[in-house]
């Protein structure tokens, strides 16, 4: 119980449901003013109350758990490391992974729980398959798709077949205070939301070059290549102008040689992404689905083929913005919401032979 | 249900909740000079007198607080506000490794804030402090310390410290020594006069009284700079409307307390050892922390290897089972208790303490409700340990 108001209406449901349920808030900072104060975080002294009351309201035994160290060191420092070495990564994705499905859910196994009901934005039926929500703008089945069957098999996701305003609503009428409470988005542990500053403070002042990704010019300099994302256009602050005068874009950063390569829109442009650590739901291989390259982004058709330790997607459209470190999630187009068949991390986007070549 | 945890608060005696609900249907505020305001002073300086009465005190020294952590800090920081003020020299605060945090975190910010020196006086395994330590840290810094604070009995693992033999060392230095006796009163005999001390700290409710009321006894010749500026209600030292009602129910609630302390003790340490005596049968490894003889009569604090105490607290919760892991909580998430680590336990082992405290409402049948409870939660608790550890290594 995040002291957000989905993790609240989904404990209330799940003692509706007739469980035994135990709201349990993680402590993810020893220190935890220095997470985000406010009410958008999810990790303050404010949001432990909000949680507590919310509990009480319910009426379930409420406790802290304290998973700061295991925080810090597989989604903190995963988070740095991966940006060091190129990569986007998405924390929330690796919290579910590491943390709410991993040592949150192996310790109230152990002490006698059979799951883990999180307020997530989600579908998980007696199908055992993973669902997009009712709610596509909220839908969260992005960063759940790295969850193994074994994970999904503890997972209780009681919110999927609600839209965000009817969870709203069903909290200002069970009475619970945390009804109206601001969404989060940013990254919890940063504080201020400048995701620059907490990586310099990390990883220090690192300068190198800004090439031009065709003729290999150098444009101008960089005080760390973390800094940057592939599909960025802002705050490149080049200042040679590109001879056409159109913007440029990150196309690739480049950790051996320290190098952010830069570039016009249509050179962003990849139709084929390969990705690593898939999990992968049975479905045999290659099949035709849809792919979503990050978080909220939008989905393309793609063929999917999967071997035991990587994925590649063939995308029927070139897609932009294709970051490594990003998951790469497939779904099958269904009516009572799109089922997750499988998810990987991937490592890089590039540009095959035409399109055409590859037709299924 | 079973409620193990009477040192965290107690139920209010009969007697004491009566004399609360009668005093409180009174209009008066004590400072008020008409008839009402007088009919409230008389109960006010007649609970004084009581409170006095039984706990070796002159009525002029017992200053009326909200409780155990006021007069902690007023005795720590006030005192060696109006020491140090005297004598600039005098800038060395004294307290005990395992004093509860209201005292440790006053002495903190006396170091931190007002940049006092600070020496932590260390206890032995048992959790107490050795006089020679006291005598050992006068001789260096004599004239230098402002004021001395070791509590009479340990919070968390019962440990009875050695107060009269501290308080004389204190006072043959001449320095007004403190303790803090809110798990003592009421447990143990306590005298204020006999015990030498120049201030010491009664709460309330951890001895069937109301929350949000307490003492302070101060010498009359201890000077101390007040925390609360205001109309001066308590000696000068101490400002607020007095809590009437609350002064009332606490003087009762302390008469009937060092009264019944006796009959109250032998009963409840009965109760006590037989609890001690089935844990350790039932949990052949549980660690017993603190001093297994001068303990305070209600405590029993363990240590079970293997397991964390926060887990071992959810488990016996949802088996309606009430106690505590003894330690401060920040966010609601436990801290390893500074107590145990002071008396030379790991981290691991600090973790893993439970306290089961009993009080004047405790019953055999409580005991019954712990035991029948407890292996299975241990073992479980255990299994939940195991697979951090791994990933720890």
């Amino acid at each position: 119980m995040s002291g957000g108001v989905d993790s609240a209406v989904a404990a209330a449901r799940a003692r509706d449901a007739g469980h035994d349920v135990t709201g349990v808030h993680l402590a993810l900072s020893r220190n935890p003013q220095t997470y985000r104060t406010g009410a958008r975080g999810c990790c303050t002294l404010e949001d432990s109350r909000d949680a507590r009351r919310a509990a009480d309201v319910i009426g379930i035994p409420f406790y802290v758990w304290d998973m700061a160290e295991q925080f810090h060191e597989d989604v903190v420092d995963d988070f740095v490391a991966e940006y060091a070495a190129g990569r986007t990564p998405n924390p929330c994705l690796r919290c579910n992974e590491k943390i709410k499905f991993a040592a949150v859910l192996d310790r109230a196994v152990a002490l006698g729980f059979d799951a883990v009901v999180t307020g997530h934005h989600a579908r998980l039926g007696a199908d055992g398959l993973l669902r997009r929500s009712v709610d596509l703008p909220k839908d969260q089945s992005y960063v759940l798709a790295v969850l193994t069957r074994a994970q999904l098999g503890r997972a209780v996701f009681p919110l999927g077949d609600s839209t965000k305003a009817q969870v709203r609503e069903e909290a200002a009428a069970r009475g619970l205070a945390v009804a109206d409470k601001p969404d989060s988005h940013d990254i919890c542990f940063i504080a201020d939301g400048d995701t620059r500053g907490f990586l310099a403070d990390r990883l220090g002042e690192s300068p190198g070059d800004i090439v031009d990704g065709r003729t290999g010019a150098v444009l101008g300099r960089h005080g760390g290549a973390y800094a940057y994302t592939v599909g960025q256009r802002k705050g490149l602050d080049l200042r040679v102008p590109a001879p056409d005068g159109r913007p440029r874009y990150v196309l690739s950063i480049t950790p051996t040689t320290n190098t952010v390569t830069v570039g016009p829109r249509e050179d962003l442009a990849v139709d084929t992404v390969t990705a690593e650590r898939p999990i992968w739901h049975g479905e045999t291989t290659p099949v035709e689905c849809e792919v979503q390259l990050r978080a909220h982004g939008e989905v393309a058709r793609a063929v999917v083929t999967t071997d035991g330790d990587g994925l590649t997607a063939r995308l029927r459209t070139p897609a932009r913005g294709v970051a490594a470190g990003q998951a790469i999630v497939a779904y099958r187009p269904d009516p009572g919401g799109d089922i997750v068949l499988g998810s990987a991390t991937i490592t890089a986007g590039r540009m095959a032979s035409p399109v055409a070549a590859h037709g299924a | 249900m079973a409620y193990l945890d009477h040192a965290a608060t107690t139920p209010m005696l009969p007697e004491a909740l009566d004399a609360y609900v009668a005093a409180a249907r009174q209009i008066g505020n004590p400072s008020s000079l008409h008839a009402a305001g007088r009919g409230a002073r008389r109960l006010v300086e007649e609970s004084r007198e009581r409170i006095a009465a039984v706990l070796g005190a002159r009525p002029s020294e017992v200053i009326f607080t909200s409780g155990g952590t006021e007069s902690d800090n007023l005795a720590t920081k006030g005192i060696h506000w109006a020491r140090r003020g005297a004598d600039r020299r005098r800038n060395r605060v004294v307290a005990s490794a395992v004093e509860h945090h209201a005292v440790m975190d006053a002495v903190e910010w006396l170091g931190s804030h007002e940049r006092a020196d600070l020496e932590w006086l260390p206890v032995d395994e048992a959790g107490r402090v050795s006089p020679e330590s006291l005598s050992a840290a006068i001789e260096a810094y004599g004239d230098k310390i402002s004021v001395i604070s070791v509590q009479w009995a340990n919070n968390e693992v019962g440990t009875l410290q050695p107060v009269h033999e501290l308080a004389v060392l204190a006072a043959g230095a001449g320095i007004p020594f403190h303790t803090d006796a809110v798990q003592a009163v009421g447990q143990v005999p306590v005298d204020f006069a006999a015990s030498g001390a120049a201030a010491l700290t009664v709460s309330g409710h951890k001895l069937g009284g109301p929350v949000g009321v307490g003492a302070l006894l101060l010498g009359r010749d201890v000077v101390a700079t007040p925390l609360l500026h205001g109309g001066g209600q308590e000696r000068d030292v101490r400002s607020g409307t007095l809590d009437t009602a609350g002064v009332v129910a606490f003087a009762v609630a302390v008469e009937s307390a060092v009264k019944t302390q006796q009959e109250y003790a032998a009963r409840v340490a009965g109760l006590r050892d037989d609890l001690v005596r089935r844990v350790r049968a039932a949990v052949p490894d549980a660690i017993f922390n603190g001093d297994p003889v001068d303990r305070l009569p209600g405590n029993a604090h363990f240590s079970f290897p293997g397991s964390e105490g926060d887990a071992l607290l959810l488990l016996l919760d949802a088996q309606g089972i009430a106690c505590s892991t003894g330690s401060a909580c920040s966010a609601g998430v436990a801290q390893p208790s500074h107590v145990l680590l002071a008396m030379g336990a790991d981290d691991g082992r600090a973790r893993s303490s439970l306290r089961f405290t009993l009080g004047h409402t405790s019953t055999a049948e409580d005991v019954d409700e712990l035991l029948a409870a407890l292996p299975g939660a241990v073992e479980r608790a255990r299994r939940a340990t195991a697979w951090k550890s791994p990933r720890q290594s």
